[in-house]
């Protein structure tokens, strides 16, 4: 076989291989690109649970994108506290976020309006690292801007059945749903996972999942770095109240 | 292994050979459990029916058309880069069923990610391509690329039916254990998936006797 015919084969199917496959991104990548951005828009609205006016799993994609269009409404703040104009939150992508020197980090915000109860929700986003790569989730906060009214995560790399299990169990994400992230005396404390379990009564505390301790480190360390970020913009909110 | 000797005669489409080539490796011959091929992939997934069922799908997909497209070009692939064009068949293909998956069920795609990737590394795939299709004709190629598909994703299921049955008390997602089950944690762990692809092919070595040793 000689190098000429080697050659040629492989730039044949090279460049066959090239123009199918860009051809095919092209074609697909419009409705790729909406199908993410619904999936994101699904995570937050999960973190609502009982807050969101209808089922999220029997929600079909136009639903969501109608509540968001209807509902929802979009900041970006800072942690200064005043709101950037020019941005759209769902753009914001928290993994470059949170690298930036604190001044220059944009904050996306989500507030969401229950058409049939009326309450507002404000929700917030936060990014940390698991075991083995990064977390995140949205946490939805009540008119207070204590008390948590559901939370949802996800994450990179976490071990299914233990570290996912932040994601993947329900009845563990349902504990965060009515925990306040101030204590009486009006000091910031967010939530503590107990490794051994959360002392009964305490607000401000949630089991840890067993055998999943540094995941779950990891999330107490993301809700204490991630929430306090918003405190001054919802300050100016309290004060406007 | 069984590389089946086919000779160059005229055969009917669907013959007794043909017949063969496609349901052998769904038992007496299969990639995982007899040939121990793919594991990796068979312990990563099985955790739930429903990614495993995906999968199934698009490793059945992808090994039946690197099959039949390298069988095609069997005679003008030069040998000195032959696993390099069947390496391009066979990422080509994985990344159609990618691009696929994110256009039609981008959470299922989100949640097998880095496993469809993984397809391109899946021994059994790349092994049916160098023993069968590189000296065969391609009907009979695309059989066997479908035949041994199959029979990885009939142990993907039957591992995940397991897993999450035991280990979520659900089927598909649906509940069908009492609220009261309280979930075996182990066997949501990637070792569950060994236990039960041992037993299987203990079950499956002791019903049938000439398997034992035969790799």
């Amino acid at each position: 076989m000689s190098t000429t015919k080697i050659y040629l084969f492989v730039g044949i199917m090279t460049v066959v291989v090239a123009t199918l496959l860009t051809g095919l991104r092209n074609l697909t990548a419009g409705q790729a690109e909406i199908n993410e951005k619904v999936f994101n828009k699904r995570a937050i609205l999960k973190s609502l649970a009982d807050g969101l006016d209808g089922d999220l799993d029997v929600m079909t994609d136009e639903e969501v994108q109608a509540v968001f269009n209807d509902n929802v409404q979009q900041y970006v703040v800072k942690l200064n506290g005043s709101v950037v104009e020019d941005m759209v939150a769902e753009d914001i992508k928290m993994k470059k976020e949170v690298k930036k020197a604190d001044g220059d980090r944009n904050l996306p915000l989500f507030v969401y309006s229950n058409p049939t109860s009326g309450k507002t929700y404000y929700i917030t986003a936060v990014r940390g690292k698991g075991l083995w790569d990064e977390i995140w989730g949205s946490i939805a906060l009540e008119e207070d801007f204590k008390t948590i009214a559901g939370v949802s995560f996800d994450h990179a790399a976490e071990t299914p059945g233990l570290g996912a299990e932040i994601k993947d169990n329900a009845a563990w994400v349902s504990q965060f749903t009515g925990k306040s992230i101030y204590n009486d005396a009006g000091e910031f404390v967010s939530i503590l996972v107990r490794k051994g379990g959360a002392i009964p009564g305490n607000p401000h505390q949630v089991d840890a999942i067993t055998g999943a301790t540094i995941t779950g480190d990891g999330v107490t360390k993301m809700l204490e770095k991630g929430l306090v970020q918003y405190e001054p913009y919802f300050a100016t909110l309290r004060a406007s109240n | 292994m069984a590389e089946t000797k086919i000779k160059e005669a005229k055969e009917p489409l669907f013959g007794k050979k043909e017949r063969k080539l496609l349901v052998d490796p769904l038992l007496d011959n299969n990639p995982i459990t007899i040939q121990v091929l793919g594991v990796c992939s068979a312990l990563a997934v099985t955790s739930l029916l429903m990614p495993s069922l995906v999968m199934t799908i698009a490793v059945v997909f992808v090994c039946a058309f690197s099959n039949l497209l390298t069988s095609l070009l069997r005679n003008i692939i030069p040998n000195e880069v032959r696993l390099i064009a069947q390496l391009i068949i066979i990422a080509t293909l994985v990344t159609i069923v990618e691009l696929s998956l994110k256009y039609f069920d981008y959470p299922t795609y989100k949640e097998l990610s880095v496993y469809i990737g993984l397809i391109i590394t899946n021994c059994i795939v790349m092994g049916r391509l160098e023993a069968f299709a590189m000296g065969n004709k391609p009907w009979k190629s695309f059989l066997d690329g479908l035949g041994n598909g199959v029979g990885y994703g009939i142990i993907l299921l039957v591992v995940a039916f397991f897993r999450e049955l035991f280990g979520k008390g659900t089927l598909f997602g649906a509940q069908i254990l009492p609220e009261g089950y309280f979930a075996n944690n182990l066997m949501v762990m990637p070792a569950a998936a060994m236990f039960i692809l041992a037993v299987f092919i203990w079950i499956q070595r002791s019903r049938n006797k000439e398997l034992i040793d035969i790799s």
